[in-house]
């Protein structure tokens, strides 16, 4: 999640959706974009160090999407202090009619392909190319059942790093609107923006993302749980299997 | 509307966004009701998002934060060495 004022109170929904309450999310925004023009009038106005307190709420988000991108900590920690930099030296061009934290991230996708091209040979898809990638019908894991595996399993090292290969798996265009939307809560208008594309693309290629996902995820989790059993006989009193 | 496994995959993002029109989520639901291998996809898709959406999951470097900070102090110092 981008911070605290951004993503309150999640809950789960009837059907198991995590999800915001209804009225919390529109407001916590608000609330944000206020807290966020404050600081910048101030900060334009001469009060520099508060740009510390305006991008600290983003600073993870920034992180996961130059590391999206680049796919390696130093790299992606590099291009992540010089997105904060640019954006400091550019603050004065931001315009109010987005929110500066999808500003923000569009500058650290740039800085990252940037670096990307500038580091091995440009690898990223025309648009073109991407559009023919996307076309077409993906299969998902095709499985007979479910069992639920409970967030408490993510004490184990072993599903961690589970998750994040399978992430590392995907390709790049994939990668960037996972990490954006189902990581840090991007919403799908905010996605688009920071990674300038239409919403209809980055809806197309989170369904690619999602399947590949369970593709690569599902069988191996179902063939895990004898061990993850073990884990919440303990912990949980068995009652998730 | 009656939709097939593939329909239903090819709906499944949005569906979990809850960005489906009424009729089609009705009709995805019907296909779920009777369809185990796709409510388990849908299940399985769900969890698995629940799963990487946790701050567990992926942990900044450690000292990113603090790095982050340090380096724009030095340039926010800098400038303000200049004015």
């Amino acid at each position: 999640m981008i911070s605290v004022e951004w993503c309150p109170d999640l809950e789960v929904t009837h059907d198991g959706l995590t999800t915001e309450s209804q009225s919390a999310r529109p407001a916590a925004a608000e609330s944000a974009a206020v807290r966020d023009a404050e600081l910048i009038r101030r900060i334009l106005g001469g009060k520099r160090e508060l740009f510390h307190e305006l991008v600290r709420p983003y600073e993870k988000a920034v992180y996961y999407a130059t590391f999206s991108i680049l796919q390696n900590q130093q790299d992606a920690e590099d291009a992540a202090q010089e997105t904060v930099l640019k954006a400091l030296k550019n603050l004065h061009s931001f315009r109010a009619e987005s929110k500066f934290s999808t500003w923000l991230i569009s500058i650290a996708v740039n800085e990252a392909r940037a670096r990307l091209r500038h580091d091995r040979v440009l690898k990223f898809e025309s648009v073109d190319q991407s559009q023919a990638e996307e076309d077409g019908s993906f299969t998902p894991a095709v499985i007979t059942d479910w069992r639920e595996v409970p967030l408490q399993a993510l004490e184990r090292k072993e599903l961690r790093e589970q998750l994040q290969k399978a992430i590392a798996s995907l390709p790049e265009i994939y990668r960037e609107v996972l990490l954006l939307r189902d990581v840090e809560e991007f919403n799908i208008a905010e996605t688009a923006a920071a990674l300038g594309v239409r919403e209809g693309v980055v809806k197309t290629r989170l369904l690619r993302a999602r399947l590949m996902m369970q593709k690569i995820l599902a069988p191996q989790l179902q063939s895990k749980k004898s061990g993850l059993f073990g884990l919440f006989r303990s912990k949980a009193g068995g009652s998730w299997f | 509307m009656v939709l097939n496994c593939k329909h239903v995959w090819a709906q499944i993002s949005d569906y979990i966004e809850g960005d489906v029109a009424p009729e089609l989520r009705e009709a995805i639901e019907e296909h779920l009701a009777h369809c185990r291998h796709c409510a388990a996809v849908l299940d399985s898709t769900r969890n698995i998002l629940i799963l990487i959406a946790d701050d567990r999951t992926f942990e900044l470097p450690v000292g990113y934060s603090d790095r982050l900070h340090a380096r724009l102090q030095e340039e926010i110092g800098s400038s303000e060495q200049l004015e």
